[in-house]
């Protein structure tokens, strides 16, 4: 058995095979693989006994579902109005640089991609984001520096 | 000037200590009293819609059926709203004794909390909660159960219908109503969804009655309310204040003393000008009539330094993105009021295309299908009208 083959039997062993476990095993896959491949839908829709259209169709409806693969950690900086109007352009700018990526992009080794977002609730304490779970508020070029350094500290501790 | 402040309550953040008593005492009561207290205290949906809560109680627990289900809503999405994050995280033990007691009012034995994927990072702490709140409702007797359901990333789930279609394993659209929730809502079955806040408060409807809230607010807008300040503002955060203050006297306290104009409601919401800061009300009363605006407590303030396009700009991007596409004029007129706002400050339309905008807007108020596209115009025609010049040069 595949690999994804094996988790989505898990995820449906934890969350059940009706339509109401569908979102619930999607988080999952996307918990785990970072994105939900077109095997991994194939394969919800058998389990779940619904056409692999309707996976597909819920799957690209969710802006945190993603369908490509991404890096490790997935930034996503709040671009609403209150983080525009609290400098969430120079967020993203510092970003870019030290990533050496773009907006949408991910990092070579893969370990970082990043994205902008809707609102995310911290509108008074912009400019915000989100790394994977973990808010982060208040942000400034310096913090933002931190918070990348740290991560990487954590997966490369060589360094 | 301390006499500019307006006053500060504290019902919905005081302690819950006293939980298991006040869901005892309750639920030694007869339903119709319960629904009756929540009835005459006013209190109405704190999402922003309004709907009077005891009412939605009481029609639900008159549908039939076998299986019922409390749905609470923290799919907070609205631009400028943090309170329900809070909320839940503060006094978790207040929504969910709202949704227990709700549960034996209608006769259902399965709640849900819609949490949406951006507080993912919530989790933990509030399932041990749950955990805590699961063995306090044991020792009562009582089964009821509450389970999270995570959101992943879609303003438009906020919209109770498109909740359910989420739950359901669906994309996120709205349905078309009627039906309503109270006779057809998760899975079909009769619903009742509330607001996180809605649900706090009737924690201290049980614990202290329906007077005590009725004597906070005006007329038709009753209780505290918990608002959501941002923007130009030099003491943001989350404040509990009573209903039917004047937008000047919130900017009196809140502004930065350069306020130009406030966003009340996020983007869905409306914009007054400073020179309407006097005439305007938050409340229910008079809804959409300009004077008396309701608000699920966003409140964003702006100071001169701030273009209206560039707000403008925003929600409209906020709006083609958050769109869910199934219906034409909130697909389509969401993109072309983005598209006309930015040729018109290029110049590649005269001033008045401004006009055919408005109209649009005003169109998608009438024909979109759910709140999210009528809702557009609220914050086009007030920001467009008001600052006109802004737009253009």
């Amino acid at each position: 058995m595949s690999e994804v083959k094996q988790l989505v039997k898990e995820l449906t062993g934890d969350y059940g095979r009706t339509e109401e476990s569908l979102l619930p095993i999607l988080q999952g896959i996307v918990s785990r693989e970072r994105y939900i491949s077109e095997e991994a839908m194939v394969e919800v829709a058998r389990e779940l006994d619904i056409s692999a259209a309707q996976v597909y169709g819920t799957a690209t409806f969710y802006s945190f579902l993603e369908t490509e693969t991404t890096g490790k950690y997935v930034i996503r900086v709040c671009k609403t109005i209150s983080c525009m109007m609290h400098g969430k352009n120079d967020i993203i700018r510092e970003l870019e640089n030290v990533l050496r990526i773009k907006m949408g992009g991910t990092t070579h080794d893969g370990l970082f991609s990043l994205r902008e977002t809707n609102c995310l609730g911290q509108c008074h304490k912009g400019p915000a984001m989100l790394v994977n779970d973990t808010p982060y508020t208040e942000l400034t070029p310096e913090k933002v520096r931190k918070i990348l350094c740290d991560i990487r500290s954590i997966e490369f501790p060589a360094n | 000037m301390a006499s500019k402040k307006l006053k500060r309550l504290d019902l919905v953040f005081k302690d819950e200590q006293d939980i298991e008593e006040i869901l005892k005492k309750t639920f030694s009561r007869p339903n119709s009293d319960v629904i009756n207290d929540l009835i005459s205290s006013g209190l109405k949906g704190r999402g922003g819609a309004g709907f009077p809560t005891g009412l939605k109680w009481k029609l639900t627990s008159d549908s039939k059926g076998d299986e019922k289900y409390v749905i609470c809503n923290a799919d907070e999405g609205e631009p400028g709203t943090f309170k329900d994050r809070e909320i839940l995280s503060r006094v978790s033990y207040k929504v969910l004794a709202g949704m227990a007691v709700c549960g034996r009012v209608i006769g259902s034995k399965k709640g849900f909390i819609y949490l949406r994927g951006e507080y993912n990072f919530l989790l933990p702490e509030l399932n041990k909660k749950i955990e805590k709140f699961h063995e306090m409702l044991e020792k009562l007797g009582c089964g009821f159960r509450v389970e999270i359901f995570l959101g992943s990333g879609a303003y438009i789930c906020g919209e109770e219908s498109a909740l359910f279609e989420s739950m359901e394993g669906k994309r996120g659209e709205p349905r078309n109503k009627p039906p309503f929730p109270t006779i057809s809502g998760y899975r079909g079955k009769p619903t009742v969804i509330n607001n996180v806040e809605t649900l706090a408060h009737t924690y201290s409807i049980f614990k202290y009655g329906p007077e005590k809230f009725q004597d906070l607010g005006v007329q038709d807008s009753r209780g505290s309310k918990v608002f959501s300040v941002s923007g130009d503002t030099p003491t943001p955060g989350i404040y509990e204040l009573e209903f039917g203050m004047t937008l000047q006297k919130f900017v009196d306290d809140f502004g930065d003393g350069d306020t130009k104009a406030v966003q009340v409601g996020g983007a869905a919401g409306f914009c007054v000008p400073r020179k309407k800061f006097d005439k305007t009300a938050i409340g229910y009363q008079g809804k959409l009539t300009g004077t008396s605006l309701p608000t699920g407590g966003s409140m964003m303030i702006f100071n001169s330094s701030r273009s209206m396009y560039n707000v403008l700009h925003n929600y409209l991007d906020f709006f083609v993105e958050e769109s869910c596409g199934q219906c034409t004029p909130c697909r389509v007129g969401t993109q072309q009021l983005l598209l006309g706002i930015e040729a018109v400050k290029k110049g590649e339309k005269s001033s008045a295309y401004l006009e055919k905008l408005l109209e649009l807007a005003e169109t998608m108020r009438v024909t979109a299908k759910c709140g999210l596209g009528q809702s557009v115009a609220n914050s086009f025609s007030s920001i467009v009208e008001n600052f006109k010049e802004e737009m253009i040069y």
